[in-house]
């Protein structure tokens, strides 16, 4: 199973706007939680999230324990050429995830 | 008095019955709402969250053109739906960055989201974890260096379980 589901339009016009729709699989554990046996369970939370559109950064998003577990987050970003978008995160494990997604632009 | 057409074109029922109706409603809805539900805050002023004065460090803000839809009374906060924008800001780099800081968690400084220059619509949808009622308070930093704010009090009637108590 994937970590994430990145949902953009199929077609976009050119320098329109356009929203994107990411869906992450992850237990956003607050380190405040405690096991059956009452040992504390470590936090893990993602830290960073970065959306890049064709290599260039479209997105930057500081993220903590405030954010809902498998988080999900929709955004707007301008079309200025078919090409990938691109999604890479690191959590406090220090694991770094990335997902992408194709996107035409018409025009 | 001026006739009001509905679409079924159906004369409505008697304007003054129905204002009386929804008062009623309205009334009856008022009473039912837990005591803290009822309390006036005042959203037109910053709740103390230290993290907060600490990124202003004491710049002026204004309590205008930043939006925040976040439901006023949360069943659950381990998951709350919450919508941000920036009234008025349609030009690519118009906004830098909206901070999200909560009054109660225990990590105070909920969320950055960055723009790069490119960016000209600054919608934000998510997902947020709330231990408990407070106030959440959304700051964009519009490109000319302006701090505009909003603040939106939210009833938890089950708090995310942030604190382990």
């Amino acid at each position: 199973m994937a970590d994430a589901r990145i949902q953009v339009p199929q077609q976009v016009k050119r320098g329109e706007n356009f929203e994107v729709k990411i869906a992450i699989r992850h237990a956003m554990e607050t380190g405040y939680r405690v096991d059956e046996v009452g040992k504390p369970i470590k936090r893990n939370v993602i830290r960073e999230l970065v959306c890049k559109y064709n290599g260039a950064e479209a997105l930057r998003v500081d993220m903590s324990s405030g954010f809902a577990a498998n988080p999900l987050l929709q955004f707007w970003l301008v079309a200025t050429g078919s090409g990938e978008i691109s999604f890479e995160w690191v959590d406090d494990a220090g694991t770094k995830y990335a997902e992408r997604a194709a996107v035409t632009v018409a025009g | 008095m001026k006739t009001i057409r509905n679409f079924s074109g159906i004369a409505p029922a008697s304007v003054t019955r129905r204002v009386l109706l929804t008062g009623a409603g309205a009334l009856a809805a008022a009473h039912c709402l837990p005591a803290a539900a009822q309390m006036q805050t005042n959203l037109n002023e910053l709740p103390e969250i230290p993290a907060m004065q600490e990124f202003l460090a004491g710049r002026r803000v204004q309590f205008a053109r930043m939006q925040m839809e976040i439901p006023r009374v949360a069943d659950n906060g381990n998951s709350v739906p919450i919508k941000l924008g920036v009234l008025g800001a349609a030009q690519p780099g118009a906004v830098q960055s909206i901070h999200l800081f909560s009054e109660k968690n225990p990590v105070p400084r909920m969320a950055v989201f960055h723009f790069p220059a490119t960016t000209a619509r600054f919608d934000i949808e998510s997902r947020v974890r709330l231990a408990g009622t407070q106030r959440v308070v959304a700051i964009a930093t519009l490109a000319d260096g302006t701090l505009c704010v909003k603040v939106a009090e939210v009833l938890v009637a089950i708090a995310a379980c942030l604190d382990g108590s």
